[in-house]
């Protein structure tokens, strides 16, 4: 295997994602005591999450550089656990 | 390709076995998602039916957790530097991004260790209310994966000291860093749903 080129570059693209990942966090603990977001704020911060997680999984762990048959097999299942846990919390809301 | 060359083949296609790891332990990562789902979809379904306890809103410090949770992104980068040094055959730096990486690991479950223990003293442990059984069930078994990857790390570092890992076996340090990057991303829905949605429902807390 050879050294990848441009080394620095490939770090700057991490330590970009780090700080963006830094600032989200800090805007996550921010915005939940602001008054004026109401029931929007928990929307946000799902798609604040939601975000964090893509980021993590895109760079992080080089699912947008490797091959696509890692993401066919790690996304369905992702989408799954979302489904697992919906249906976990709308189970016991319909049983009551 | 031949029955010759696939018998010939076998074992000696590093390549191929490198790409097959990292295969498997997506599909591993796939179905530990379920698993965490089933946690996560359990602490939200019996989320405000304690009847007995100290509540969410009592005890959550959400700036401790917000610390500990920049503690574990960060632990990220330097995991994701240790396998770009690998790969660029630098083993000093990739031991050090490692080290770095195990160190912020073991900050984390310092905090996890002591929101636990905080916790306890107040009131909330596995059976006093449904509440604790199923925040400490979910946090407990993200914090056991934690100390796994901790464990993960210093073995590989060790083994690294040892010199026995080389840039042709940067796969392995590559699987290690996708397992920590996914107890990260467990750990950042955690926060928001346990955390930060509780903390957006009760206005901001102590």
């Amino acid at each position: 295997m050879q050294a990848e080129a441009h080394p620095h570059g490939s770090n700057r693209k991490y330590l970009v994602v780090a700080a963006i990942l830094a600032v989200v966090t800090l805007v996550e603990f921010g915005i939940v005591y602001l008054p004026g977001l109401g029931s929007a704020l928990i929307p946000v911060l799902l798609l604040l999450s939601a975000g964090k997680f893509a980021l993590v999984a895109l760079y992080f762990m080089h699912l947008k550089d490797d091959t696509r048959l890692f993401a066919m097999f790690f996304v369905p299942g992702v989408f799954l656990a979302a489904v697992v846990a919906v249906s976990l919390k709308l189970l016991m809301h319909v049983g009551h | 390709m031949s029955a010759h060359t696939a018998v010939h083949a076998h074992g000696s296609h590093p390549e191929l076995e490198q790409h097959q790891l990292k295969l498997g332990f997506w599909i591993f990562l796939a179905s530990e998602c379920v698993f965490f789902a089933s946690l996560i979809g359990t602490y939200l379904s019996l989320h405000g039916r304690s009847h007995s306890g100290p509540m969410p809103h009592e005890i959550f410090d959400l700036p401790l957790t917000t610390v500990s949770s920049f503690v574990l992104l960060m632990s990220s980068l330097t995991m994701v530097l240790a396998v770009a040094a690998i790969k660029q055959a630098d083993l000093k730096a990739m031991q050090r991004w490692l080290a770095a990486t195990a160190v912020l690991g073991l900050v984390f479950l310092g905090f996890q260790a002591y929101e636990f223990t905080t916790f306890a003293g107040e009131g909330l442990t596995l059976t006093s209310s449904i509440f604790g059984s199923s925040f400490y069930t979910l946090t407990g078994f993200h914090g056991f994966h934690v100390a796994i990857g901790v464990l993960w790390l210093l073995s590989a570092l060790v083994y690294s000291l040892r010199g026995g890992i080389s840039q042709r076996q940067a796969t392995k340090i590559e699987v290690a860093g996708l397992y920590w990057h996914f107890v990260d991303v467990v750990w950042i829905v955690i926060f928001t749903v346990v955390y930060l949605i509780e903390a957006a429902g009760q206005g901001a807390m102590h």
